[in-house]
């Protein structure tokens, strides 16, 4: 009984936040373990999360007042279903990324990825635990950064101009997010959403907010045509580094503009133009983003232009949805889930190819994939869900998403959906295809440790198994504050 | 907890469980892969027979697992499922020996086997999906796991046949997935009911249920080989002949095939259908492709190509059945379903035994070989001879009942049909069997491998005649209550005329 | 106009200014100076805006703000400067390349 109170008392949410921060430090003044540090640290962000989910589930809808100094000048956490499950998903993911981090890196290399890679961690988890939008922007900013220097780590001339278009575009994005944060603080005195939803209303200075947050989120989240940096970066950064960044940092920019869009601004948002150009926008990412992907001759530049059309499809519920928790935003949570699994083990994968053969080139891959079986195993699982065919959490978000659609009459997305799904198969099999061929083994690279190959395969079944999660999930997803839904149904 | 509710599940795990363990065995492990399938194959029967005799003392079976609110993962053990699910069991386990002997020292067998045994479990799901959300899935799966399989050699035919196999399952498989939708969207509902779940639908849905039939339709005739949706079929000849069995007799085209009877039955209702008007077409189609499937493989030399063409034609004859819309016709599409996987695999063990011992591949290099390997040439007699319609194998059953359905149901046009068609099975297997009886031997075999004084391996030589035995009994022993027959009466009653 | 609109409008002609150079120069170093006057813009901006009315004191949180945007903008310009320090010695050209390596 003892231990259970602790457990429900202990203030997971601030451990999720100072672990990797002081893990951060710890790795940047002891080099020499930074990588056990790593590896502990990202297993006790899991355990918080599974303590913080405990919470939730007992009581709720969590805040808490950081240092006991409440809205509006204190800093206040606040977590519901949606951060829980971004949250999880982002422990999860980043547990796998550390497993296979540890023997990823050479040792050179590995001193400068553990410390930048525990202030990520913390900035990710900072973010999602936010309460007001001046706090967002700085997690924004620290994540941005951070994200940065890690795409940056190999010193290659692609790896180094790659993050320095990143760099500039994520300063712009902040900036202009930054702004918007002026304007409404200017205007109804307060940067704390809860406060915020309840006193907003339209006006010229509310919606010239809402337009340079949203572009600023837009352009952090890559979405068509501002999607001009994300493939040399995740293209270009080391395996692991580009994971984390197609499956988790760009989710947090679009988790913010999920959360204000349907909270924060939810008076303005009936707008039909807006929502119209977003989705036009969206169908033009899956399209553009799946014949892009397609053309590619690397696989990790296939991989990432596929991130592009994967996040078309998680904008589509701005048309399709009119309020938090319904169908369409459920699905879209839902989404963001499974790519985060299916992305993170597909360039695992890759970086499993690339380290034995020595390079990503997609036709000469039959030499290397034979050689990996379970490499390939979780790339054909992760193709799966990122295909939308059953079983998989991909083809969950799919089928609710089309259902929304058809129901709403929307068969210009309902198409747009189909062909973005015909146009994945054809790029994930084209890969897959040289899974098949025969091969002579032309020479022994490196050997790929079985960290390596176990975090990108359970990663992979972790998409798929997804695809029977959902009832459950969903019950989780519908924790939340009812303040801050205002009236909305559920 | 209700043991009956596992069952459905356990029958489906039994062949997806020693999949993934036969996937990490080593190459060389023979042994365990052969003891891990074997087991599989015969855990399943164990488990199908359970139900079987469940079923016949009023047990009920099905396991239900949420998948989406308001949607559950259901897998039950109706007697269309059970006829499905029996055929599936009995003929993978034949399969299964026959693949042993057919592989022996090739390369990738651990693969091979555990994308078979994915295969199968997904055949099983198919048959077992008690509604039509289940059935998406497993039909889906079922595609992922058969296209490791026709690629399974590595050549770059292979690899071609598999990219247009993929095209066509693909895309047939979004059509699908947007008919269920739809579907999903105006009714709230896709529970198999007998005699269907629409009833109730107001009449300004019809037409989009009519879209919703031809999508639904169209993304199911792509695996069942409705022309012109047929195209993968022939170029997946390239796979190992157990493949091919398999493939022809039980999994791909059959599942295509059953979804068709699923969802003129169980969920639109075969008056119902019959009331939009959407029977008439896929009769045409269904007639069409018998005809064209049977012409097309008069002019095929090489054997398997041949036996291709005849089960794109033999395979529509269940739509046939189905669309004629009237209780004896159903009989004899249902029932076909059987008898047509029974003598299919037949042919195709025969054909691989062709290949395997002689390295025949092609009808002009037959000649005589009914002398050097009398057992499998009879057993392709038999197998032959069915899919003529000749008495009293199992496939004169199948067009009786068809025959006497079109008559019942005023459709007598579809009797030409059937004549035709059955001239044309006479046309292209009379031939193969004169040959293979009545023709001096060659000088010698284009590849002939000896297996001592047996006319080929034991793995190889029992599968095709278990297969032709069982086609034999189906006709014969008709008035047996098991008999598939007997089954198909009995799915008929529950959808013509129980209440 | 009163003087905290002047200025808060000053601030939002920085910003513009600043997007403008971001988008047209390709050197790197003008790119991150560019990026420097947006911010410098947005900090105006919120300062100006602080103080609301004459007689009353400012309202100290834009003020706390601003000092916070500071210190991001001077780690997120050192960062920048670096990283354009090593792409013009890998590169031998303090620009980015444009087109995306295939």
């Amino acid at each position: 009984m003892e231990i259970q109170n602790a457990f429900m008392v202990f203030p997971w949410a601030v451990a999720l936040i100072l672990l990797p921060l002081a893990s951060a430090l710890s790795c940047f003044l002891f080099p020499r373990i930074s990588r056990t540090l790593g590896l502990i640290t990202s297993f006790g962000t899991v355990v918080s999360v599974v303590g913080l989910g405990w919470q939730l589930l007992e009581h709720g809808s969590y805040r808490h007042a950081v240092g006991g100094w409440g809205a509006p000048l204190g800093i206040e956490l606040y977590a519901d279903g949606l951060s829980l499950l971004m949250l999880a998903t982002t422990a999860l993911v980043g547990f796998a990324i550390s497993v296979y981090s540890t023997t990823y890196f050479k040792p050179t290399l590995a001193v400068k990825f553990w410390p930048i890679w525990m202030c990520l961690l913390a900035a990710l988890n900072a973010l999602f635990l936010s309460a007001d939008i001046f706090n967002l922007y700085v997690t924004l900013e620290l994540l941005g950064l951070s994200a940065v220097a890690l795409t940056a780590l190999t010193g290659s001339k692609e790896a180094l101009s790659g993050a320095m278009r990143y760099l500039l575009a994520t300063l712009l994005a902040s900036l202009a997010y930054l702004l918007g944060v002026a304007l409404l603080y200017h205007n109804f005195g307060s940067v704390d959403i809860a406060l915020l939803a309840k006193l907003i209303e339209a006006s010229p200075a509310v919606w010239a907010s809402l337009g340079l947050m949203a572009a600023g989120l837009m352009l952090k989240t890559a979405l068509f045509p501002l999607h001009f940096w994300l493939p040399p970066a995740h293209g270009s950064a080391p395996a692991p580094v580009s994971a984390v960044l197609s499956a988790l940092v760009i989710k947090a920019s679009f988790y913010i503009l999920l959360r204000l869009w349907f909270t924060l601004f939810e008076p303005l948002v009936d707008s039909e133009a807006i929502n119209t150009i977003l989705g036009v926008l969206g169908c033009v990412a899956i399209i553009w983003g799946s014949i892009q992907a397609l053309r590619q001759t690397r696989l990790k530049l296939l991989i990432a232009y596929s991130t592009v059309a994967q996040i078309g499809y998680l904008f589509l519920v701005f048309p399709l949805s009119a309020s938090m928790g319904s169908v369409a935003w459920n699905a879209v949570a839902y989404l963001i889930i499974s790519h985060a699994l299916a992305k993170s083990a597909m360039f695992l994968s890759a970086g499993n190819l690339l380290f034995f053969g020595g390079h990503d080139r997609i036709v000469d891959l039959d030499r290397v994939v034979q050689r990996l079986p379970l490499t390939a195993t979780a790339f054909a699982l992760a193709g799966v869900s990122i295909m939308g065919i059953p079983p998989s959490g991909g083809f969950i978000g799919k089928w609710l998403l089309l259902e929304a659609a058809m129901t709403q009459g929307r068969w210009d997305l309902v198409a747009v959906m189909i062909i973005g799904g015909l146009l994945a198969a054809a790029y994930i099999f084209k890969v897959i295809g040289y899974t098949f061929s025969p091969a002579e083994v032309s020479h022994e690279a490196q050997s790929v440790s079985a960290s390596m190959q176990w975090s990108a395969l359970l990663l992979a079944v972790g998409a798929i198994l997804l695809g029977f999660l959902y009832v459950p999930i969903l019950s989780i997803l519908n924790i939340s504050d009812t303040t801050i839904v205002s009236g909305v149904g559920l | 907890m209700n043991w009956n509710d596992w069952v459905p599940l356990l029958v489906v795990i039994s062949s997806l469980l020693p999949g993934l363990i036969i996937f990490g065995l080593a190459e060389d492990k023979v042994r365990a892969r052969v003891m891990l399938n074997l087991f599989g194959a015969l855990a399943k029967l164990a488990l199908v027979s359970l139900m079987l005799w469940g079923v016949y003392q009023g047990y009920h079976y099905e396991t239900r697992l949420p998948l989406l609110p308001n949607l559950d993962l259901v897998l039950r053990a109706g007697p269309l499922a059970l006829l499905f699910v029996s055929l599936s069991t009995i003929l993978w386990l034949v399969t299964t020996v026959y693949a042993i002997g057919y592989l022996e020292n090739s390369p990738h067998r651990s693969r091979f086997f555990g994308f078979f045994s994915l295969c199968v479990t997904a055949t099983v799901g198919v048959a077992l999906a008690g509604n039509l959300i289940t059935f998406l899935l497993f039909y889906e799966l079922l595609t992922l796991a058969t296209y490791p399989l026709i690629v399974h050699r590595g050549t770059e035919e292979a690899r071609q046949a598999g990219k247009t196999y993929l095209r066509y399952t693909i895309s047939g498989g979004a059509l699908l997935l947007i008919g269920t939708v739809w579907l999903y969207s105006i009714t709230g509902t896709l529970e198999f009911t007998p005699k269907g779940f629409l009833s109730n639908i107001g009449e300004q849905h019809y037409p989009a249920l009519i879209s919703i039939f031809a999508l639904l339709i169209t993304g199911l005739g792509v695996k069942a080989a409705l022309v012109p949706l047929h195209g993968w079929l022939p170029l997946a000849m390239i796979a190992p002949a157990p493949v091919s069995a398999l493939l022809h007799a039980v999994a791909v085209v059959k599942a295509g095939a059953f979804g068709i009877i699923r969802v003129v039955y169980d969920v639109f209702g075969v008056e119902f259908s019959a009331g939009l008007g959407v029977l008439t077409p896929l009769a045409w189609v269904a007639a069409f492709t018998i005809i064209y499937g049977s012409v097309r493989a008069l002019f095929q030399d090489d054997l398997k190509r041949r036996l291709a063409y005849s089960t794109i034609s033999q395979v529509s004859y269940i739509a046939l059945g189905v669309a004629i819309a009237g209780p004896i016709a159903t009989i004899g599409g249902v029932v076909h379903l059987v008898h047509q996987g029974l003598m299919k695999i037949t042919l195709f063990f025969c054909a691989g035994n062709l290949a395997e011992t002689l390295g025949i591949h092609k009808i002009s290099e037959m000649n005589g070989v009914g002398r050097r390997m009398p057992w499998t040439m009879a057993a392709f007699t038999i197998g032959a001879f069915g899919m003529i319609g000749a008495p009293p194998i199992a496939g004169f059953i199948s067009k009786w009942y068809l025959g006497l359905g079109a008559l019942n149901a005023e459709q007598s046009w579809v009797i030409f049909v059937l004549a035709g068609s059955s001239l044309l099975n006479a046309a292209y297997f009379l031939p193969i069997l004169h040959r293979a009886w009545f023709m001096p031997l060659p000088e010698s075999w284009p590849n002939e491998h000896h297996f001592g004084n047996k006319e080929t391996a034991w793995a190889l030589l029992l599968p095709p005649l278990v297969t032709a035995a069982m086609a034999l009994a189906a006709g014969l022993l008709v008035t047996l209550p098991f008999s598939p027959l007997e089954w198909a009466k009995l799915i008929s009653v529950r959808e013509f005329y129980q209440p | 106009m009163n003087p905290a609109n002047f200025f808060a409008l000053i601030g939002i002609v920085l910003f513009s200014i600043g997007l403008l150079g971001l988008i047209i120069n390709s050197h790197l170093l003008r790119k991150i100076l560019a990026i420097n006057i947006m911010g410098s813009g947005v900090f105006l901006v919120l300062v100006a805006l602080a103080r609301r009315t004459e007689n009353m004191p400012a309202d100290p949180v834009p003020h706390a703000m601003v000092i916070t945007g500071i210190v991001v903008a001077i780690s997120a310009t050192a960062l920048a400067l670096t990283l354009m320090l090593r792409v013009a010695s890998e590169t031998g050209h303090a620009t980015l390349p444009d087109e995306v390596e295939e």
